[in-house]
């Protein structure tokens, strides 16, 4: 993050303060819907970011990432159900539930490239949607209520709105400043080498798989914790947060933003899901405009909406 | 012993079925190399084409052949306003663009048709059972899936084996390039080969349509199916996809019948009636995720040069 | 100098019926830089494969610097000091040009599994990154992004990438390949110059360049050796002009 002033940056480093100043906007204003539509688009923009750990930085295309999110809102809801409350031991199961899920797919999978990677990530999220789907006593397809947000030690009260989204911001942005570092580390270069020409990295001495693996791992425990923030979010959690499609929709969020950069994906959910407030006011049939969208952005501008603030910066400069 | 006969009729009649929808698949993926998510999408547009055109002319046979016409003239225009820009590049791109077709065709189904589902109800020398063996009855329409999906498989055999479009396209299963340069109007048969696929997949719709109803996003509940077939099969193997499809549409009916019995067998009772619905239906991506593994190029893999 | 550094034992691979070698055996004396001719399917880059380990033997035995480097897969072989350089130019395109040989550098500078620092602000990996780019005459283009640059200078990074990782032996895979003239000579003076402190296998097209380098000349045919030696015994053989250089007759008589 350079100190340059640029167009581009000027957009980014607006919307971050946009995002620490919102609660204030809302207190002044008695929006509360902003307050909760924003908390919502946080906690995506988290997942979205994990998953760009992986798709851009990593070339490693998976499209089974929801799975991380039911299973990190299955760990809470599955608690809270059994009567444990408290978050200081939800979390870490939620988090080790993910890591652990994450080990397994990426062991397997890991050994495969591109669209058998693409399935077989598939494949493995769909069998953690039929198994908990399956399971009767935790509500199966129905979906399981949470009757109490997890429980830490006061003053951090989740059912709290403010507090609540003041959390969710702080893990977004320690996150994508966590990420940042990794990217940019000797374990990134790694992952980078990886994903523009896998052969080659272990030609030169790189045994990449087990570095793919730790980078899975890690992108898989981010998106658990999201998974935990969605939970407390919603007070409720279903099978179908873990369905292909919903995958597809990470996806898109981090491809619209732009992958690669580690502002991307946030950048994605904000515009994704901004997009969607505004189109669905207009017509409910709002998502027949999305889907071609989503083509044209594909076919012509695969940089994403920061990809494109990259190019306009530059257009300036020059 | 009837209630097996049943179950491994009612196995072939799926895995039938999902053969149509995997062939379509993995001859788009062979010959195009486009992995298409909107496949789907054709399907469940066939489904309710056919029940449309049935309301709408009074006879299920002539509203089905409609609504294949139809599946394929949508398919054949999808292909050169979309896929066709879809050509060459990566296939993380073929899997987004096709993945906002998705959104627009489910979307554009329930502007038009609404959100609930709509029914095409059998006509009634259809919906009778007749008599195969003695004292065991079957559906007449399960047994006329069978024969026509059959029909269907004798037809392709016959159109990549025995023409000179199907060598065309055997060509261009191996290698593209060749029969591009070979002089052969490739953008054509392109085209004709993503018609065939939508005509497929639009037939196994209005076929499945009588059982399950018309409905939004029963395309995305196959197409995961469909794909595993085509992965386990080999990607542009049309014999991979048949034995591939008739192998899940056995395991998978066959488990779902009797995989909760053998849960109760070596299991209490209640924790057969918890893991036994999960298991069966995990049991096709276990296998998947099995053929991967061992044999990443699938059971038949088309030698690519 | 009594036992040489690579030694290749009786190397056999077949493809479905076809024999890309046959029942190979040569050794590369240290400090040599030996050349492997020969026509077009002959079997030159599939044992280049087979040393460096993407592609893995039917039968025979590898020795390099003493160890038995047969079944060992690609990253260990470079670990131990066996370096490559690609045929068909395999770069890091969308990274920078001093990206692209500091990941050669940081292969052999420990394990990577560090998080937290900056890598490209590590002086343990940018300086030898800059010492190789400079052996190869690319200062200037450190940081410009790889695909930029022109195929003769990608070569020029190929042959960085393989010196960083500041190995015993190289195996070049037609390094002169696609190079125009002034390129040619260059990479040459280049070659001659890194004789002097490694051993090289090289493969080559270009008569000129192998005549002017080699130490040793070993010609293959059909995966099989039908000759090897000094380059002016090579130059003499008879069998050698008769499979190969007959063909080249037009040329270099």
């Amino acid at each position: 993050m350079s100190a340059t002033f640029n167009v581009r940056n000027v957009v980014v480093r607006g919307l971050l303060i946009a995002l620490l100043l919102l609660p204030v906007y809302v207190g002044l204003s008695g929006d509360r819907f902003v307050l909760t539509l924003f908390t919502r688009i946080i906690i995506l923009a988290l997942a979205a970011t994990s998953l760009n750990l992986i798709i851009g930085n990593g070339g490693m295309m998976s499209f089974g990432h929801a799975a991380y999110l039911g299973i990190g809102g299955y760990a809470v809801g599955i608690l809270a159900r059994e009567g444990i409350f408290n978050g200081f031991v939800q979390w870490p199961v939620a988090l080790g539930a993910s890591a652990l899920f994450a080990l397994i797919v990426g062991a397997l999978s890991l050994r495969t490239r591109g669209v058998h990677f693409i399935m077989i990530t598939l494949a493995f999220a769909q069998m953690a949607y039929y198994v908990i789907a399956g399971i009767a006593r935790y509500g199966g397809d129905d979906g399981l209520t949470i009757y109490r947000r997890s429980q830490f030690v006061a003053p951090l009260d989740l059912s709290s709105k403010t507090q609540f989204y003041y959390l969710c911001l702080a893990l977004l942005y320690a996150s994508i400043y966590l990420i940042w570092r990794l990217v940019n580390s000797r374990f990134g270069m790694v992952i980078q080498g990886a994903r523009s020409n896998d052969l080659r990295m272990r030609a030169i001495g790189y045994p990449t798989y087990r570095y793919k693996l730790v980078c899975f791992v890690i992108a898989g425990t981010l998106c658990g914790l999201a998974g935990v923030l969605l939970a407390n979010y919603t007070e409720f959690v279903s099978p179908s947060i873990m369905y292909w499609t919903r995958s597809g929709d990470l996806i898109i969020m981090v491809v619209l933003g732009g992958m690669g950069s580690v502002l991307g994906p946030l950048i994605g959910a904000v515009a994704l899901l901004v997009l969607e407030e505004l189109l669905s006011n207009i017509t409910e049939y709002w998502q027949i405009i999305l889907g071609p969208l989503l083509l044209l952005v594909v076919l012509f501008a695969r940089g994403g909406v920061d990809g494109l603030l990259v190019k306009s910066s530059a257009k300036v400069r020059s | 012993m009837t209630l097996l006969i049943e179950q491994c009729l009612n196995g072939l009649q799926f895995g039938l079925l999902l053969f149509l929808l995997a062939a379509g698949l993995t001859l788009v993926f062979g010959i195009m190399d486009l992995v298409n998510l909107a496949h789907g999408s054709l399907y469940m547009v066939g489904a309710y084409f056919a029940a449309t055109f049935a309301a709408w002319t009074g006879s299920f046979v002539f509203g089905a052949v409609l609504a294949l016409a139809a599946t394929l003239v949508v398919g054949m225009t999808v292909e050169v306003i979309a896929m066709r820009r879809l050509y060459g590049r990566d296939h993380l791109d073929h899997v987004l663009g096709t993945f906002g077709l998705i959104l627009f065709f489910d979307e554009a189904v329930r502007m038009i048709w609404g959100p609930v589902g709509i029914s095409l109800p059998l006509p009634p020398w259809l919906n009778t059972s007749v008599q195969i063996l003695p004292g065991f009855q079957y559906s007449a329409y399960r047994l006329a899936i069978i024969v026509v999906t059959l029909a269907a498989a004798a037809f392709l055999n016959v159109l990549v084996m025995h023409t000179r479009v199907g060598m065309l396209i055997r060509a261009g299963a191996s290698n593209r390039e060749m029969v591009g340069a070979l002089g052969v109007n490739i953008k054509l048969l392109f085209t004709l080969v993503f018609g065939l696929g939508a005509a497929l997949a639009g037939l196994a719709g209005l076929m499945q349509a009588p059982m399950l109803t018309a409905q939004i996003g029963m395309g995305e509940n196959i197409l995961i199916l469909a794909f595993v077939i085509t992965v386990i099969g080999g990607i542009g193997s049309i014999r991979g996809a048949f034995v591939a499809a008739l192998f899940v549409g056995f395991v998978d009916t066959l488990g779902r019948a009797f995989f909760p019995d053998l849960m109760r067998l070596m299991l209490s009772k209640d924790a057969a009636a918890t893991a036994a619905p999960a298991l069966s239906s995990m049991l096709i991506y276990l296998l998947m995720a099995i053929v991967l593994v061992l044999r990443p190029e699938g059971l038949f893999p088309v030698n690519k040069r | 100098m009594s036992e040489p550094l690579l030694q290749v034992t009786d190397l056999a691979k077949r493809f479905d019926g076809i024999v890309a070698t046959d029942h190979l055996s040569l050794s590369v004396a240290a400090g040599d830089l030996h050349a492997i001719i020969g026509p077009n399917g002959a079997g030159k880059t599939t044992l280049i494969s087979q040393l460096s380990g993407q592609l893995m033997p039917d039968t025979g035995r590898i020795h390099f610097a003493g160890h038995d480097i047969t079944g060992l897969p690609m990253y260990r072989r470079s670990r131990l000091g066996l370096a490559r350089s690609f045929q068909i130019t395999s770069l890091f395109l969308d990274l920078s040009v001093l990206d692209n040989v500091a990941l050669a550098v940081q292969a052999h500078a420990g394990h990577s599994f560090r998080f937290w620092r900056e890598a490209r602000s590590e002086p343990e990996l940018r300086e030898p990154a800059r010492a190789a780019l400079q052996r190869v005459g690319l200062s200037e283009r450190a940081e410009w992004p790889a695909f930029v640059l022109s195929h003769g200078e990608h070569r020029l990074i190929e042959l960085a990438m393989a010196l960083a990782g500041q190995p015993r032996m190289l195996l070049l895979d037609e390094p002169m390949a696609g190079l125009g003239p002034d390129e040619s000579t260059r990479m040459v003076e280049l070659l001659r110059a890194l004789k002097e402190e490694l051993t090289i296998l090289l493969v080559e097209h270009d008569m000129e360049a192998v005549f002017a380098l080699a130490d040793r000349i070993t010609v293959l045919v059909y995966g099989r050796v039908i000759a090897s030696g000094a380059p002016a015994n090579i130059r003499a053989n008879a069998a050698v002009r008769e499979a190969y250089l007959g063909e080249e007759e037009a040329g270099y008589g």
